[in-house]
């Protein structure tokens, strides 16, 4: 028998951040090859911002084709002679933006930040928890995804470039290169997010678990905030989907490999494979994408109100009804493709049922902002655009559920604008109300207000200048994905329409480049954060910004829920979750602070 | 410029009937859509923040909530069900209320880029002798039905006819069938609506709805063994944008 003694991983192991041991690791393991969960945070912001970025890069380059079809694109001279000679993008290339664009902002953009961002940001600090459950999984996670995207990158780079056959990857075009002219690309991209896969089940894991065994004493899980519920029950989707991903894409690796064929048709595989198995993960992968966004909205909503989220029981349920009601609606995706149409009937009153929790949230929302006293601060103004936007997304959501109708807008623009009014006008305004709420906590330093406000009343007026005419074109029976639309009489006269957007998209391109120097600006010049600069509630703000590693000096103790605004007999309109509710002094979790009364880091309680 | 708010106007015998579901739609979401985005600017405007004025401290309301809860679950089952009806319709067409007996079987096969029809000559029947093809071009005569069976060569296309409301994805190892009844004479667009590979762009072709005397003219000018060979003059199929650098085979 070994005499050392084992200790038991539990919780009670955490090592609270102690005040007389500044942090003295290395700058390396400090900022690159951290554990902390708080600079693992800012590593996905950045990696995340930079594929958004290039995501945008590529829409543009689409939005230039289409608004001036054949001409030469300014700046395109630069390009090599495989993409678009002189210029003039070719329809490969084009075809290859397509699927890009998709793939990075779906897989490198907006998940790594909804998911990868918010989900370290957030979790450890939202429970009480010095770090995530496994703090050396954490890092993996984010240095896993870095190989995924520098793979997807040089996919452009490969003889036959980038691959061409949409995000979707629909087989065959996929699965055999003679079709689509793509030869390495498209192993690259399979490969590629099989390994971005990995990173996302690591991640997945880790909140899961830091979620369920980690929370403070009195965090139960009605105390929770509602980003971490949205971003616990997005971690099982992620957990559950991820794999059937994988799985597929492996598939149809081996599909264009070693010669099996699962896809193809001629030697008994099936097309139609394929899009189960994608649609299968690809639904719930949508609500991987909306979920966190609606949890950060509800906590920038009900701050921005100064009163307590409307219906907080209701709120979960909604975002547990619509995760688990996305399992079953994938083949709405698919109505057209050839499935037994009685299959159609019932993805028809599935996905018509997913509107109620929807609904749900969105009248939620409004109870929220009802009588309430709106301060609109740059994260509520991002918010309430999010609600107004979720609200159009969701509408236009229910036409395509409507199976004849849908039948003259599949696959046209009226898709492309409702995807983009959920993904866009949908998460990414919550994003960037996330990240000017919750920036001054990791960085220490205040976004600037006026340039957010400038970016934000931007970005709203050319976004929905953008998108909102497609749902014209689509009713107009515009094809998406198409190169060149001219070529098709009926869609000739739609010319001056697509001009009109492609200029509203350089100018929303344009607008970010607002919140790229307000970024860089505050990062060093910006104005100090105080410890609670939104007067809110969660656990986070009562530690200084930004937080030591560890988090927490002492055990945090949660006393009521993190909505209680504007109770009433309280003079302040905010009631912190750490705070004693019988008017003794807050403890201080702050590295310097002096502990008082009941804070000895506390022995362990049942939870709830 | 052109904002279309409305559908272009049907010419198939299903048509209007989308199109009624799109406008019933198009009035239940308007009206959400107005109530809920004037009831937040609303209160964006009402409960901003004014000095000596404190937010209600509340935590909802289960009466609203049930009551907007019902309401979207009732409306939503509403229009699944009245969609339901025009949909089997469309997509089964072997069944009760589908193809009518006397519709003309044809064939469609796709392939990157073009579409190849089969027609089934005056016999009225596939796979006899004189049946003849024709590339990219559909011709068919106005009130009377068609059922195409679609398929493909190669990858997956759509077979895409905007006025007639009709989108039926084709794809490999499947035969689909799709019916159609045209109540309008004219020439339309005809569309790959998949993304099909580099050539997708310009997967067009064309259908033309003959009188009824008419058709049969045309059929019986095709109808000859020398007719039955594709000739390439038949393509009404586009010309590349840009010289392509390889043509995929």
């Amino acid at each position: 028998m070994s005499t050392t003694q084992l200790v038991a991983p539990n919780v009670s192991a955490q090592h609270w951040a102690d005040p007389s041991h500044p942090d003295e690791r290395p700058f390396i393991r400090k900022y690159v090859f951290s554990t902390d969960h708080k600079v693992i945070g800012c590593q996905f912001m950045f990696l995340s911002l930079f594929f958004l970025l290039v995501g945008g890069l590529l829409a543009m380059m689409m939005r230039w084709q289409l608004g001036y079809p054949g001409q030469p694109m300014p700046g395109g001279g630069v390009l090599p002679e495989t993409m678009a000679p002189g210029g003039i993008l070719l329809p490969e290339f084009y075809n290859s933006l397509v699927t890009m664009h998709g793939t990075f902002m779906i897989f490198f953009a907006i998940m790594p930040l909804l998911v990868g961002m918010f989900g370290n940001w957030l979790i450890p600090l939202h429970v009480g928890a010095s770090d995530m459950a496994f703090p050396r999984l954490n890092m993996m996670s984010f240095w896993i995804t870095i190989p995924a995207g520098l793979i997807m990158v040089a996919s452009f780079f490969v003889a036959g470039g980038a691959s061409g056959a949409g995000w979707t990857g629909y087989a065959p075009l996929s699965a055999v290169p003679e079709y689509s002219g793509v030869y390495m690309g498209q192993k690259l991209w399979c490969i590629s997010l099989v390994i971005l896969g990995f990173g996302s089940l690591m991640g997945a894991v880790n909140y899961i678990t830091t979620i369920v065994n980690m929370r403070a004493p009195g965090m139960s899980w009605f105390r929770l905030p509602l980003p971490v519920w949205a971003l616990f029950i997005t971690s099982i989707l992620v957990l559950l989907a991820m794999p059937v991903l994988a799985g597929a894409l492996i598939m149809l690796l081996f599909d264009q490999l070693i010669g099996t064929s699962f896809f193809l048709p001629e030697t008994g595989g099936q097309p139609l494979m394929w899009q189960h198995l994608f649609w299968y993960f690809g639904h719930p992968e949508v609500y991987i994408l909306i979920l966190p966004a609606m949890g950060i909205a509800s906590e920038v909503i009900s701050n921005g109100s100064r009163k307590p989220i409307f219906g907080y029981p209701a709120m979960v349920g909604a975002i547990v009804a619509i995760a688990f009601l996305g399992w079953v609606v994938w083949g709405h995706h698919m109505f057209m493709s050839g499935m037994n149409p009685l299959l159609g009937s019932s993805f028809m009153v599935s996905t018509m049922v997913i509107a109620v929790p929807s609904a749900i949230k969105v009248f939620n929302w409004l109870g929220t902002m009802w009588r309430g006293s709106i301060h609109f601060h740059v994260p509520m103004l991002n918010a309430v655009a999010f609600v107004a936007m979720f609200v159009i997304g969701g509408l236009s959501g229910v036409f395509m559920a409507s199976t004849p109708v849908d039948i003259y807008i599949h696959d046209t623009y009226f898709i492309v604008a409702h995807l983009h009014y959920v993904l866009f006008g949908g998460s990414l305004f919550a994003i960037f109300a996330g990240l000017y709420y919750w920036f001054p906590k990791y960085y220490g330093r205040m976004l600037n207000p006026m340039l957010g406000k400038i970016h934000f009343a931007l970005t709203f007026v050319f976004y929905n200048l953008v998108f909102f005419p497609m749902h014209n074109l689509g009713l107009a029976g515009h094809i998406r994905r198409i190169y060149d639309p001219n070529q098709y009489g009926f869609l000739e006269p739609l010319q001056p329409v697509n001009t009109f957007i492609t200029l509203s998209a350089f100018l929303l391109g344009a607008a970010q480049l607002v919140f790229i120097f307000n970024l860089a600006w505050s990062l060093w010049r910006g104005q100090r954060a105080p410890a609670n600069p939104w007067n809110a509630n969660s656990l986070e703000w009562s530690l200084p910004s930004p937080p030591p590693h560890g988090n927490f000096t002492a055990m945090p103790h949660v006393y009521r829920g993190p909505y209680e605004y504007s109770v009433t007999g309280r003079e302040a309109d905010f009631w912190p979750q750490w705070e004693p509710p019988d008017g003794r002094p807050a403890p201080d979790h702050s590295p310097d602070g002096v502990l008082i009364g009941d804070q000895k880091p506390a022995s362990r309680e049942p939870h709830r | 410029m052109r904002w279309d708010w409305i559908l272009p106007e049907p010419v198939s015998n299903l048509g209007a009937e989308i199109d009624s579901i799109y406008y019933l739609i198009l009035i239940i979401t308007g009206v959400i859509f107005v109530v809920v985005e004037v009831a937040l600017v609303w209160f964006l405007i009402r409960y901003r923040r004014r000095d000596g004025r404190r937010a209600e401290y509340s935590h909802g309301n289960k009466t609203a909530e049930v009551v907007w809860t019902v309401i979207p679950f009732v409306l939503v089952l509403f229009i699944a069900y009245t969609s339901n009806d025009v949909w089997l319709k469309a997509k089964l067409a072997d069944h009760e209320g589908g193809a009518p007996p006397d519709a003309i079987p044809m064939r469609v096969m796709a392939k990157q880029f073009e579409w190849n029809v089969t027609y089934p000559g005056p016999d009225g029947r596939l796979d006899t002798e004189d049946d003849f093809a024709v590339r990219n071009q559909l011709h068919m005569p106005v009130d009377r039905a068609v059922r195409v069976e679609l398929g493909s060569d190669d990858v997956i296309h759509s077979f895409f006819l905007p006025d007639f409301r009709v989108k039926q994805d084709a794809v490999p190892g499947m035969m689909i069938p799709v019916w159609f009844e045209a109540n309008r004479t004219g020439e339309y667009d005809w569309a790959c609506a998949e993304l099909c590979g580099l050539g997708h762009y310009r997967m067009r072709a064309s259908v033309t709805v003959h009188e009824a005397g008419e058709f049969e003219q045309w059929q019986a000018s095709r109808g000859t063994p020398a007719a039955a060979r594709i000739a390439p003059a038949d393509t009404a199929g586009a010309q590349p944008t840009t010289s392509e650098s390889e043509e995929s085979a």
